[in-house]
């Protein structure tokens, strides 16, 4: 198990570097520069700043500068917020995306099981039908018209919650509403299509014959063995949900950090972009680590590091 | 067994209800605090608090770096310089109380008020404006602006930028703490104007020293010597304050205590914020103006950004030849264009130089209404210069790029502009090719666009900041226009008129004839904003270049 997890991580870290790299080239492939008042300047001036921040060494040299910087934990410094370290700029707009993001998958995919329950043990009844259609809207509607709607009706109509912003609690009910349509419609769905096919299946049958009661056998035999696939769905949404949206944190001005790597590679900031990409895949890398361990727990019969015999 | 799916059925239900519980304990919540903390945050003490929305971060508060419309503001709003813009766009005192100029119009010595203090509570001097000015063109600094704004105005800037002179060499020098000496390449009639300018500021050596590369980057390590301070502010700061500040020269004239802002991009939440009272000001975009342009708060704000269409002339033969170019700058209906696309209260342009920008030195007329329209939309005319120019081209038909921006607005934009001109054109195809900006620059360098939808918006109070776009291999030219009168009419006004404004104004109207005669661009529009402004705001005016509001003079007005 540790060997396993021993080797996992160097992977990882084999996975990481394979991405700085690619991630760092094609940004270099982006058109323009990351000057500012780049249409301002003359060739001269532009050159002169160019200098000062190491952007006309070739290619090859600025990959190695960089690299050197990235096994200290330097990220650079932010072109576009002068001065500002990017790892100043990751900490603080991580902190509302991943708040969010967790939020919404916890309640995300606690409502959807249980919407996919409903539908599987009421199959092909009236519930069975509404929670299709549930699901099915929530995944082909797109967040930012939920947000819109939200808005519009518990904010602005009905005054429940704040409009926008960020602050306490209740400024996250409405974002975090938005945002668990997606969660819990893939949740439902799956759920419901694996509860389908393991309550027809034989041990489900041979529990029944056994007498044991309805609820255990939802719960404890046919929703165990349900989750697997799921599982594998919740790891990467996860991620793409604790990064944050750049939609959602826009229509409710959150300081989150998706918006910023959409702008970071809007005004080619480019220390900005490497910094936001590493830590989006280490996040990413991560998860699929813990999800590969989960597996075991969940399913025993999926044996982690068991070639050695 | 149906009774048994039907217990867990009230499982799941209770289970729900659960969630919905906890749910809704909230939203009471929310609801009685949301009442009571609007209103308590504006009156408990008395304070006089404005809230105003950002559109985005402020990227830089370091007045040498600084290169975009919220660094400006709130530099303007934080710091002052040598002088301030009025409600009219005239300098009034700042740092300064007053200045003297040589009679070659080379040296200026301003004169410093002796009561100015830094936020630490250090005095301003004439030394703080040398080592400012000093450290904006500095190669070493890598500023933008500084090198942009300086050289061939202060003397010996291009110089020290390009590290061919010592930062000391660099035309500007404290006689004594108070006085400060300024020498200029050539002379600069809006020099004045220049120095309420971001980059003109002073800074404070010890204090920025000490900081280091922190400098600039939190209200900690920041000072201030304007009407306000910066609080509560980082650089990925969401939300921050301006807090009047006490040790400003000025202090009495400041009525408002606090103005909030915080960042909001998305138009719809913007004016639902402010209809939900949490903000005194909201911008409408184009797509609601409709819906709230008989709001009582509604109002248009006049901008002085020009837009046009650039006709490259070495990438298409075609666009040489000057009746195709006249034929293109009359035939789009630039009415419908801001009336129907835009639709923000964006004036319709027929010159390069905006409306209410610069007035003639004599006759305090605007320059707008003394050269007037010098092309407008004619569909006959634009359709006998269509039919003169592809006769001495020798063809029938015509094949241009147009390139355009790609936010929302720009592509309906550039798709209606496509559609008139190959509609009123006959013959002639319109390619679109809308791309983001950073793209859009590189294919302007590289002059690889036939047309291309592009702006500008002023620098500086002359018509200099534009007419200058359009010199002979000009940095900003980049459609191979090029005539020599126009390139000798402004080589004139900078050099031998510099001392004779109303005599430079001359050269600038005939200027702006000549480009038009050649038909060089073809002017859309000239932009506005469309707002919601609460009542409560008052004394706010808006300036024609550098920090967009001015709120030195600005109160707080009843709500009703």
């Amino acid at each position: 198990m540790v060997r396993y997890v021993l080797r996992r991580v160097v992977y990882m870290l084999i996975t990481l570097f394979i991405i700085a790299t690619l991630s760092f080239f094609l940004m270099k492939m982006l058109p323009g520069s990351p000057l500012n008042a780049e249409d301002k300047l003359s060739e001269e001036q532009k050159q002169i700043v160019l200098e000062k921040y190491g952007l006309n060494d070739p290619v090859p040299v600025q990959y190695v500068n960089y690299l050197a910087g990235l096994v200290k934990g330097d990220l650079g410094i932010s072109f576009a917020f002068s001065n500002t370290p990017v790892t100043d700029i990751l900490m603080d707009r991580i902190g509302p995306s991943a708040q969010l993001g967790a939020q919404a998958l916890v309640v995300g995919t606690i409502l959807g099981v249980l919407l996919g329950l409903i539908a599987a043990v009421f199959h092909n009844g009236f519930l069975d039908y509404t929670s299709t259609i549930i699901a099915v809207i929530g995944t082909s509607i797109p967040n930012f018209v939920f947000a819109g709607i939200l808005q519009y009706f518990f904010a602005s109509e009905l005054q429940w919650f704040p409009v926008a912003l960020w602050g306490d609690f209740k400024h996250t009910v409405l974002p975090t509403m938005a945002l668990m349509i997606f969660p819990m419609a893939t949740a439902a769905r799956f759920v419901r299509t694996e509860m389908v096919e393991v309550m027809g299946s034989n041990y489900i049958k041979t529990a029944r014959a056994k007498g044991i009661g309805e609820v255990g056998i939802v719960f404890k035999h046919g929703l165990r063995n349900a989750l697997i696939p799921l599982i594998t769905v919740i790891g990467p949404m996860a991620v793409s949900l604790m990064t944050g949206s750049m939609v959602i944190e826009q229509i409710f001005a959150i300081p989150g950090i998706g918006e910023q790597f959409v702008n970071s590679v809007i005004m080619n900031d480019y220390p900005t972009i490497m910094g936001t990409t590493l830590l989006f895949a280490a996040l990413f890398v991560a998860i699929i680590l813990i999800i590969d361990l989960l597996y075991g727990l969940i399913d025993p019969r999926i044996r982690i590091g068991g070639n050695n015999s | 067994m149906k009774l048994k799916k039907w217990a867990l059925l009230l499982a799941f239900g209770l289970l729900l209800g659960l969630l919905a519980a906890c749910g809704g304990g909230d939203s009471e919540d929310a609801a009685t605090e949301g009442e009571g903390t609007e209103q308590s945050a504006d009156s408990a003490d008395g304070e006089n608090v404005l809230h105003f929305i950002n559109g985005d971060t402020i990227p830089s508060m370091d007045p040498s770096m600084a290169t975009d419309e919220f660094g400006f503001q709130f530099i303007g709003a934080t710091m002052e310089g040598l002088y301030r813009l009025d409600e009219n766009a005239q300098p009034v005192e700042g740092i300064a109380t007053g200045h003297k100029v040589s009679e070659d119009g080379l040296t200026w010595t301003f004169t410093l008020r002796e009561d100015a203090q830094w936020s630490n509570g250090d005095p301003v001097t004439a030394h703080d404006f040398v080592y400012a000015w000093q450290r904006a063109v500095d190669p070493n600094t890598g500023s933008e602006y500084g090198p942009y704004m300086m050289s061939g105005v202060i003397k010996n800037a291009e110089a020290v930028n390009e590290g061919e002179v010592p930062v000391e060499e660099l035309g500007v020098t404290a006689e004594d703490d108070y006085t400060l000496v300024v020498e200029l390449e050539q002379p600069v009639p809006y020099f004045e104007s220049l120095t309420t300018f971001s980059t003109f500021m002073p800074l404070n050596e010890k204090f920025v020293e000490e900081q280091g590369d922190k400098f600039a980057t939190s209200t900690d390590t920041l000072l201030f010597n304007g009407p306000y301070t910066l609080e509560n502010w980082t650089s990925t700061a969401q939300e921050w304050d301006l807090v009047k500040n006490e040790n400003y020269w000025d202090a009495d004239t400041v009525q408002v205590d606090r103005i909030n802002h915080v960042v909001v991009k998305d138009p719809a939440t913007s004016v639902r914020l402010y209809e939900e009272g949490s903000v005194d000001r909201a911008t409408i975009s184009s797509d609601l103006v409709d819906q709230y342009s008989t709001h009582e708060d509604y109002q248009v704000v006049p901008e002085t950004a020009v837009f046009y269409i650039k006709m490259n002339q070495t990438r298409n033969e075609a666009l040489a030849n000057v009746n195709i170019r006249k034929a293109i700058s009359m035939g789009f209906n630039k009415d419908a264009l801001v009336n129907e696309i835009l639709n923000n209260g964006s004036i319709v342009a027929n010159g390069l130089i905006p409306k209410d920008f610069v007035n003639l030195p004599d006759s305090e007329e605007d320059f707008r209404e003394v050269n007037g329209d010098l092309v407008t939309f004619d569909l006959e005319k634009a359709q006998e210069y269509w039919e003169k120019g592809l006769a001495e081209l020798g063809i029938d038909s015509l094949e241009l790029e147009l390139l355009g921006g790609d936010s929302e607005t720009s592509k309906v934009m550039n798709e209606y502009v496509a559609n008139q001109l190959s509609t009123n054109l006959p013959g002639l195809t319109v390619n679109l090719k809308n791309v983001p900006f950073e793209q859009r620059l590189d294919l302007d360098t590289n002059m690889d666009y036939d047309l291309q939808i592009s702006g500008w918006g002023p620098d500086y109070l002359d018509p200099f900041t534009f007419l200058s776009l359009w010199i002979t291999d000009g940095g900003n030219n980049k459609m191979g226009y090029s005539n020599e009168e126009y390139d000798a009419l402004l080589q004139e006004a900078q050099s031998e008129l510099a001392t004779d404004n109303a005599a430079r104004y001359e050269n600038f109207l005939e200027a702006e004839k000549i480009l038009f005669e050649d038909a060089a661009i073809a002017p859309i529009y000239q932009s506005a904003e469309a707002q919601l402004v609460s009542p409560k705001v008052q004394g706010v005016h808006v300036n024609p270049f550098g920090a967009t509001y001015e709120y030195k003079w600005a109160s707080v007005g009843s709500a009703e």
